[in-house]
C-alpha cells in the first residue's frame, strides 16, 4: 500500500465540510492537470498570434512572428509530458493510439495533438525557416552543418519556383491552422465540459471560455517573452510591434472577461440546485485563487492598466519606459490569472461533491511526480527548449531589423 | 508555368481543407452506444434496494471488502450506506457509515426527527454509462449480461471514469492504480452465486437478480414498489433501481 | 527521382518522400511489429472477462453450510433468523467447504457483536426488534439468553417497546407518556409471537380520539395510571375540541402524529 497516500487522505477527513461520497476523498487531477491546459492555452494563443501576421497581414506584429512560432513549438513538445507523468500507468500511454475508444474525448485529443504538431505546427516552422536553413548549413560546417542539413530535409533549392511555394504553403498552413489551434484547446476545454455528471465544468461555454483565456494566455506570454529577450540579446524592443500585439491581448481579455462574466451571470440567474454548494465553494474555498488572481489581478488590474494607457495616449505615447513598464507588469499579471483559471476549473470542480451536501480540500504536495517541484519544471521546461530552439533557428535578423528601425518594409526576407 | 503553379496551389488548398474538415469529422468523439437489453434468455443483470429496510449495519460494506480485496482504508469504497436524518425544520444531513462504528446507544428519541433511514449505495451498473463513453483506452466496458468492467491490465490511470461518473462509485486502487468498482461480485453471479453483499444482508434489503428473468425477487421487487433511480436527469440509465427513495437522496 | 522532383517544388517533394516513409513504417509497424493482443480490443476485453471470473470466492453462500450442518440450518430455518445467511454472523466460509478441519469461522460470542444489528437506532425501520445495549441485562453475553440460531427471547416481551423501540421513546417524551399502547391498539398474544402473522389493530374512527379529546367528553380512556382518579383524571386534563367543527373531513391522525402529538400553535 502507499502509505503517504493513506496519510494524507487521513489528514483530509478532517478538512471535510458536509457530506462527500466516500470515494470523493481523494482529488484524482491534481496539479499536473491543471499546468496542462496552461500550457496548450499558450500554444493555442501564440498560434493565433503568429497567424495574426500570415493571415490577418496585421504587418506591425511581423517581429513577433517567428518568436511565436517557436515558442508554441517549445510548449507543444512538453505538454503530453504532464498528461503521462500523471497516468496511474505511464508505461501504457500507447494505448491511446493503439486501441482508442472513438467516444472518448480524451482518446480523440491524441490525434488533434498529432495532427497539430506533425501537420500544422512543424509544417509551419519548416517552411519559414527552409531558406535560412540552407543558408545556416552552407556558412557552418561538421555537426552544426550536419544539423541544418538534416533539418532542411537535405534541401538546397532556393529558386523562385520553390521559394513561391514555400509562400503559398504557409498561407494555406496558416488558413488551416486556425482552426487546427481553435480544436486543439477548445478539445481540453471539452474534455471538461462533457462531463455531465460535473456542473462546475458541465457547460457549453467551456471550451470557448478555454479558448478564448488561452489566446490571452498566449499573447500575453509571446510579449513578456519578446520585451525579455529583446534587450538580453542586444535589440531594441519595437513599441508599435508590442502596442499592436497588446491592443489584441486587451480584446482577447475583453472577450473573455465577458465570457466569464456570462457563465457567472447564467449560472446565478438560473440557480438550479448545485447553486448552493457552488457558491459555497467560490466563497470558502477559491476566494483567494477565484476572485482575487483570476478576476482582480488577473483580468481587472490587467484591463484597468492598459485601458489607462489608451486613454491617457497622450502621456503614454510620450513616456516609452512608462508604457513598457504597464505592458509588462500586465501581460505577468495576466499570466497569473491565467494559471488561476485552470486552477479554478480543475481544482475547483473536484472540490464540491456530487451529493451537492460538502465540500473537501487539495492539498497540494511539494515533492513527488504531483508535487510543486515537478510542476515548476514541467512550466520551466519550454523556455529552455525555446532557448536551444532559438539558438538553432534565430529570429534575430527579423527582431533585429525591426526594431532598429521600425517601419521597415516586411517583404525582405520573408 | 503559371497554370502548374496555379494547378499545385489550387490542389494543395483542396487536399488539405479537404483533410482538415474530414479530419475534424472523423476525430470528433462520437456517443458511446447504450446496451440494450439483450432478448429474453439471456441475462441482464440488475439490482434492488429497499430503503425501508436497511438497518444500517453495515455487513454488506464488510462482506464487499472482505471477498473482492478492497483495501480496507474507508478512503476506498465499492458500496456504501449512507444515513440521512430529515429535520422538523428542513435540514438535512447526510453521513457514511462504516463497519466499525459504535452501535449507537441512543436511548431517548430525538424529537427533532423528522424523517430518517438508510441508503446503500454501490455502482449502478448504468446501462447508459458515462464512464464506458469516456475511457480513452476501453479499459472499461460493459459485458453483455449488463455489468460493467475494468481490465487493470490495459487501464491507464487516467481517472477519466471516476471523473465521469455522477455517483462517486470508482475509486483508483492505490496498489494496482487502475480504476476499480463494484462488479456484482462477477466472479460470483457467472457460477450462479449471490454478490457478497446481497449475501450477507440481514434484512434482504439488497436483492440481484436476471431483469429478463420471469419469476423472481428481481421481478417482484419491480412489480410491487415504486421504483426509482439516483440522478435519473443525466439519462445514465442506472441498473439499481431503489423503492421508496426519498428525494432528499442524492 | 529527378523527374519526381522535377514534377513538384523542392519542399513539396522532400515532404511527400518523408511523409510516405512515416506513414510506411507506421503502417508497417502496426500490421507486422505489433503482437495482436496489443490492438484488438475484443482480445483485450474477453481476456478481462476471462481473469475477472477466475477470481476467488470467499462467501460460500447461504445454502453451502446445509450439507454439513444440517440440523442447526434445520433449527435457523423455523426461527427469527431464518433469512440471514450463516456468513452473516460467522464471516466468510467457502475455505471452511473446501477444508472444514484446518480453516473455521468464527463464532462471534462478543456482546460488542450483536448491537451492530440491534442497537436503537432511530433511522432503523419500525419494529425491528432494537435494544439499549447499555441498559438491556448489562454485561451478560447475549447468548446467554438467546440462541442465535433461533433468537427468540427467553420470555414472550411484556412491552411493545421491546421491538417498537422508536414509538416506545417517542410516545416516552410525548403528551401521551401515560397512555400504555394498548390503550388505542389491540394486540393479540400471537402477535409477540410470530409479529407478521397478525397484526394489532388501530382505532378507524374520530369518535375514537373524542373518548378523550371531545367537549363532551365523560369516560376516562382505559389504562394510563392506576390509582383514584388516575383514569377520570387522565382524559379530564386531555385538551379538548368541538368534535363536529375541528378537522371535519379527515381523521385524526391525518394531522396530529399519536405517538407525538404536537399541536398547532
Amino acid at each position: 500500500m502507499n502509505p503517504e497516500l493513506i496519510h494524507s487522505l487521513q489528514e483530509l477527513l478532517k478538512q471535510i465540510q458536509g457530506y462527500i461520497y466516500p470515494n470523493e476523498i481523494e482529488i484524482h487531477w491534481g496539479l499536473l492537470i491543471v499546468v496542462y491546459p496552461y500550457i496548450t492555452g499558450v500554444v493555442a494563443g501564440a498560434f493565433i498570434l503568429a497567424s495574426l501576421v500570415k493571415v490577418f497581414n496585421v504587418k506591425e506584429v511581423q517581429p513577433l512572428y517567428r518568436l511565436s512560432l517557436l515558442t508554441a513549438l517549445a510548449y507543444l513538445l512538453v505538454a503530453p509530458m504532464a498528461l503521462v507523468s500523471h497516468l496511474g500507468h505511464p508505461e501504457r500511454f500507447y494505448e491511446i493510439l493503439l486501441t482508442p475508444q472513438t467516444s472518448s474525448a480524451m482518446a480523440m485529443f491524441g490525434f488533434v495533438y498529432a495532427w497539430y504538431l506533425m501537420a500544422v505546427l512543424l509544417l509551419e516552422i519548416w517552411f519559414v525557416h527552409r531558406t535560412d536553413m540552407i543558408d545556416m548549413a552552407e556558412r557552418s560546417a561538421g555537426a552544426t552543418r550536419l544539423l541544418y542539413r538534416i533539418l532542411s530535409l537535405f534541401s538546397k533549392d532556393k529558386g523562385e519556383r520553390a521559394v513561391a511555394f514555400d509562400h503559398s504553403a504557409l498561407k494555406v498552413i496558416t488558413i488551416v491552422g486556425i482552426p487546427s489551434a481553435f480544436l486543439l484547446h477548445g478539445y481540453v476545454g471539452f474534455i471538461f465540459g462533457s462531463i455531465k455528471a460535473n456542473p462546475w465544468w458541465s457547460s457549453v461555454l467551456i471550451p470557448i471560455v478555454f479558448l478564448f483565456s488561452a489566446i490571452v494566455s498566449g499573447i500575453a506570454l509571446v510579449v513578456l517573452l519578446y520585451m525579455i529577450i529583446t534587450p538580453l540579446t542586444g535589440g531594441k524592443i519595437n513599441m508599435k510591434c508590442v502596442d499592436k500585439a497588446v491592443d489584441f491581448l486587451f480584446y482577447a481579455v475583453i472577450v473573455d472577461f465577458s465570457l466569464e462574466m456570462v457563465d457567472f451571470i447564467h449560472r446565478v440567474y438560473q440557480s438550479e440546485e448545485e447553486i448552493k454548494i457552488l457558491s459555497e465553494m467560490v466563497m470558502n474555498k477559491l476566494f483567494a485563487s477565484l476572485i482575487i488572481i483570476q478576476v482582480l489581478l488577473g483580468m481587472l488590474v490587467p484591463l484597468l492598466l492598459i485601458s489607462l494607457t489608451k486613454i491617457f495616449k497622450k502621456r503614454f505615447s510620450l513616456n516609452e519606459d512608462m508604457r513598457k513598464m504597464v505592458y509588462f507588469i500586465s501581460v505577468i499579471l495576466i499570466q497569473f490569472g491565467i494559471f488561476a483559471t485552470r486552477w479554478n476549473v480543475v481544482i475547483g470542480g473536484q472540490m464540491f461533491s456530487k451529493s451537492f451536501r460538502g465540500l473537501t480540500t487539495y492539498k497540494m504536495e511539494f515533492g513527488g511526480i504531483e508535487g510543486l517541484l515537478y510542476a515548476i519544471a514541467l512550466l520551466a521546461l519550454p523556455i529552455a527548449i525555446l532557448f536551444v530552439l532559438l539558438k538553432v533557428l534565430p529570429p534575430w535578423k527579423e527582431l533585429r531589423e525591426e526594431g532598429e528601425t521600425g517601419t521597415e518594409a516586411i517583404g525582405a526576407g520573408m | 508555368m503559371n497554370g502548374r503553379r496555379s494547378f499545385l496551389r489550387g490542389f494543395l488548398s483542396v487536399l488539405l481543407s479537404g483533410g482538415t474538415v474530414g479530419g475534424i469529422l472523423k476525430i470528433l468523439p462520437s456517443k458511446a452506444d447504450a446496451r440494450e437489453a439483450p432478448p429474453k434468455g439471456k441475462k441482464w443483470y440488475g439490482f434492488g434496494v429497499s430503503i425501508d429496510k436497511c438497518i444500517g449495519c453495515a455487513r454488506c460494506m464488510d462482506a464487499c471488502k472482505n471477498e473482492n480485496n478492497v483495501p480496507r482504508e474507508p478512503f476506498f469504497v465499492r458500496t456504501w450506506v449512507e444515513r440521512y436524518i430529515t429535520r422538523k425544520n428542513g435540514q438535512t444531513t447526510v453521513k457514511a457509515i462504516a463497519p466499525g462504528d459504535e452501535a449507537t446507544s441512543e436511548s431517548v428519541s430525538d424529537k427533532t426527527i423528522l424523517r430518517s433511514f438508510f441508503v446503500p449505495k454501490l455502482c449502478n451498473q448504468c446501462a447508459s454509462p458515462a464512464c464506458v463513453q469516456v475511457c480513452p483506452v476501453g479499459a472499461t466496458f460493459q459485458t453483455e449480461d449488463g455489468v460493467v468492467l475494468v481490465n487493470e491490465k490495459t487501464c491507464i490511470g487516467c481517472r477519466y471514469c471516476i471523473q465521469a461518473c455522477p455517483y462517486g462509485a470508482r475509486y483508483l486502487h492505490p496498489k494496482t492504480h487502475t480504476a476499480d468498482k463494484c462488479t456484482f461480485c462477477y466472479h460470483r453471479i457467472s457460477q450462479g452465486q449471490l454478490p457478497a453483499c446481497v449475501e450477507v444482508c440481514p434484512t434482504q434489503t439488497r436483492i440481484f437478480g436476471d431483469l429478463n428473468a420471469a419469476a423472481s425477487p428481481m421481478s417482484r421487487f419491480l412489480r410491487m414498489n415504486k421504483i426509482h433511480t439516483l440522478k435519473p436527469g443525466l439519462n445514465t440509465e442506472p441498473k439499481v433501481f431503489y423503492a421508496n427513495l426519498d428525494g432528499e437522496v442524492r | 527521382m529527378g523527374k519526381f522532383f522535377e514534377k513538384f517544388p523542392d519542399p513539396l517533394a522532400r515532404l511527400i518522400v518523408v511523409a510516405v516513409a512515416m506513414i510506411a513504417l507506421g503502417v508497417f509497424a502496426y500490421l507486422v511489429l505489433l503482437p495482436k493482443p496489443v490492438k484488438d480490443i475484443e482480445i483485450q476485453r474477453a481476456d478481462a472477462v476471462k481473469r475477472e471470473k477466475a477470481k476467488p470466492v470467499k462467501y460460500a453462500g447461504f445454502h453451502a453450510c446445509a450439507e454439513c450442518h444440517d440440523k442447526l440450518y434445520e433449527t435457523k430455518k423455523k426461527g427469527y433468523h431464518r433469512d440471514l445467511s450463516c456468513e452473516t454472523c460467522h464471516g466468510p466460509a467457502k475455505a471452511h467447504t473446501e477444508d472444514p478441519d484446518k480453516v473455521k469461522p468464527t463464532i462471534p460470542t462478543a456482546r460488542a457483536f450483536c448491537p451492530q444489528c440491534h442497537a436503537y437506532n432511530p433511522s432503523r425501520p419500525r419494529g425491528f426488534p432494537q435494544i439499549n445495549p447499555v441498559a438491556h441485562n448489562p454485561l451478560k453475553p447475549c447468548t446467554s439468553c438467546h440462541n442465535p440460531h433461533d433468537p427468540k427471547p427467553p420470555t414472550t416481551p411484556k412491552e411493545c417497546s421491546a421491538c417498537h423501540g422508536e414509538i416506545a421513546r417517542m410516545k416516552a417524551v410525548s403528551h401521551h407518556v401515560q397512555l400504555e399502547c394498548t390503550v388505542c391498539h389491540e394486540a393479540p398474544q400471537q402477535h409477540k409471537v410470530s409479529p407478521r402473522s397478525v397484526k394489532p389493530s388501530k382505532p378507524q374512527t374520530r369518535e375514537f380520539c373524542g373518548k378523550c379529546h371531545a367537549k363532551d367528553a365523560r369516560n376516562a380512556a382505559k389504562g394510563g395510571k392506576g390509582g383514584k382518579g388516575g383514569k377520570e383524571s387522565l382524559a379530564a386534563n386531555a385538551p379538548k375540541i368541538d368534535m363536529a367543527e375541528h378537522g371535519e373531513k379527515y381523521v385524526c391522525w391525518q394531522c396530529h402524529y399519536p405517538h407525538s402529538p404536537e399541536v398547532e400553535q
